[in-house]
């Protein structure tokens, strides 16, 4: 501090201790909430000292909701965009920062202009191609009339129709979401930085372009993949919208998705500490992601925006 | 841009970027290309015929009330979360900023909401705000007078999601304003003490002008995931209700599609959504090269 002032000082500690409880309160209330009996939950107001009945409702809620499934997928989807994300946009970058070709600007284009078309924009047709990923290609393939041409080339009738759908399936919560542009800025910019002399190096030691990425740019990268690790994790594990709109099957959704059953509803009986306690349980693993990953997570956070 | 040395090599380039274009023509340019055509087609309730109509689906939703309501509760509620969660942020982190020997400690409190889904932040609030149990509600009941009931009365559905969603922004914006704060050079600060101004008019005439670009990048990116990623939070608590007072455009989007099943109308809000995305990111950009000169 640049000089001395002991009463805006105090006046300092307290406003951040009172915004501390503030930002910490819905978590603390939700934590003793999952401590009691319904019957004192539904106390209004509900105590605020801790229960006992915190094992209990945890197990109840635990069976009811099929948290274990759900955590499990949640935590697959999570692990497959962040390692999807991450191979995908650092290959993707490599070949945008460190080749010449033909159509290098139009990829790079490509690549940029996805940041404008977020899923909740394009809700209903991405579904559609979900439930039938070569439904593009088929729509192609109608619109050229191949099949008519296929039959007068053979003489036969002819007819092709494609068919995958990944609605229910991990593929499909993974591989739509682990195209980003904001990985592969991240990665192009931090390749800009890298000594030129790195490359003319390797070249002139006769290494191939794929030696040179194992071997130099990947160690380099090591802090802002484990940035984009922290990010992506949270990013993936707290998708709402995509995995609502692909999967039926309770088996196959994630946990954020599956606490809205858990949510008592108004001729229920007012549950809310299974509620509130499966809640603090499925926020748990990206928080301890945060939290443990700091140092890496702030920076990547504020690299990444740039 | 390109590295002066690069590697000279047929097919791995294509080899490589290959993924990417794949992913991105599969599930973001295609889908995007069918929204654009789908909003210019009307087709019966059982989805077997399809007519090409021009701009009647655009005409239709701007003709509609509901539509032009949940346009204005969109902006109500985006300017709502980004003042709250900003002003807070800013708050937090300048207190933060002054009380320089817990930095880490306090970082380590305050970061840990953004990892929260926005979906289980609604849950939280929902709690807190329910009209029987909710003890904040309660307090709002006894210190307003007011009668607080956010399940029948649309004002208060509203001032609910702002809070859940605010909430959870807080410590992103604090991160963002943290940072931005201690690249500020010291010596600008001492230089202003010595010269006699106030820790406030320090505030005001130094790191806020400085700040700046954070605020306004921040501004943005408040309005960006109050207008997306907030569907988490609307689908828990409100579903669009009561009576359509918390139907945001994406709610609206899903509810009509995916609900309704009224494509030619969900498309064309959606393709009304993408410019509107693009327009933002388009703004962002052009202020980004202002940001390089600003700093020099």
């Amino acid at each position: 501090m640049v000089e001395k002032t002991p009463i805006l000082d105090f006046f300092t500690y307290i406003f951040l201790i009172t915004g501390i409880l503030i930002v910490g309160f819905p978590i603390i209330y939700s934590l003793i909430a999952a401590t009691q009996t319904l019957e004192d939950v539904s106390r209004v107001p509900m105590p605020l000292v801790p229960g006992d009945q915190f094992f209990v409702n945890m197990k109840q809620a635990w069976s009811r909701g099929d948290l274990g499934t759900q955590i499990m997928n949640s935590f697959l989807m999570a692990t497959g965009i962040t390692v999807g994300k991450i191979a995908v946009s650092i290959l993707g970058a490599f070949s945008i920062v460190y080749f010449d070709y033909r159509f290098r600007a139009v990829a790079f284009a490509s690549v940029f202009c996805t940041l404008m078309l977020p899923v909740e924009v394009r809700i209903m047709p991405t579904y559609e191609v979900a439930a039938n990923v070569l439904g593009p290609v088929q729509s192609i393939w109608e619109f050229c009339h191949l099949n008519d041409i296929v039959s007068w080339f053979t003489g036969n009738d002819f007819e092709i129709s494609l068919n995958w759908s990944l609605l229910d399936s991990y593929t499909g919560l993974i591989l739509p979401l682990v195209a980003s542009a904001t990985c592969t800025f991240l990665f192009r910019q931090f390749f800009l930085t890298v000594p030129e002399e790195l490359c003319e190096a390797a070249k002139m030691d006769g290494a191939s372009p794929m030696t040179f990425f194992r071997k130099i740019l990947l160690p380099l990268s090591r802090t802002n993949i484990a940035a984009l690790v922290v990010i992506e994790f949270v990013y993936g594990y707290n998708q709402y919208l995509w995995p609502l709109l692909i999967t039926t099957n309770p088996k196959m959704t994630t946990a954020v998705i599956g606490l809205q059953n858990l949510i008592p509803q108004a001729d229920d009986l007012p549950e809310w500490n299974l509620a509130l306690g499966a809640a603090v349980l499925v926020m748990l693993p990206p928080v301890l992601v945060v939290l443990f990953m700091q140092r890496w997570f702030v920076k990547g956070l504020i690299e990444r925006e740039k | 841009m390109i590295k002066r040395s690069f590697f000279k090599s047929r097919y791995l380039p294509y080899f490589l970027i290959l993924p990417q274009v794949i992913v991105t023509l599969t599930f973001f340019y295609w889908p995007a290309f069918q929204g654009l055509m789908q909003s210019f087609l009307l087709s019966d309730p059982f989805g077997r015929q399809s007519k090409f109509v021009w701009f009647y689906n655009y005409i239709e939703l701007f003709s509609d009330p509901l539509y032009l309501k949940s346009i204005l509760i969109t902006f109500v509620f985006s300017l709502s979360v980004a003042i709250v969660s900003l002003s807070l942020g800013l708050f937090i982190a300048t207190m933060a900023n002054r009380a320089l020997r817990a930095t880490a400690l306090v970082r380590t409190l305050l970061i840990w909401p953004y990892a929260v889904a926005p979906a289980i932040s609604g849950i939280l609030w929902l709690f807190l705000l329910h009209p029987s149990y909710g003890i904040v509600a309660l307090g709002i009941k006894n210190v307003f007078g007011m009668n607080w009931n956010p399940v029948l009365n649309g004002t208060d559905a509203m001032v609910m999601i702002t809070m859940a969603s605010a909430w959870k922004q807080i410590s992103y914006n604090f991160v963002f304003f943290m940072a931005g704060m201690q690249a500020i050079p010291k010596s600008l600060i001492e230089a202003a003490a010595i010269d006699g101004a106030s820790p406030l008019r320090r505030f005001w005439s130094i790191t806020f002008p400085l700040l700046s670009p954070t605020f306004f990048f921040l501004s943005v990116m408040n309005i960006i995931y109050s207008f997306f990623e907030t569907f988490g939070v609307i689908h828990t608590v409100t579903q669009g209700g009561p009576g359509g007072s918390t139907n945001i455009l994406v709610y609206k989007v899903y509810q009509d599609g995916f609900v309704g099943l009224n494509m030619g109308s969900s498309s064309a809000q959606s393709v009304i959504l993408m410019s509107l995305i693009i327009l933002i990111t388009v703004i962002q950009f052009r202020f980004v090269e202002k940001k390089v000169q600003y700093t020099g």
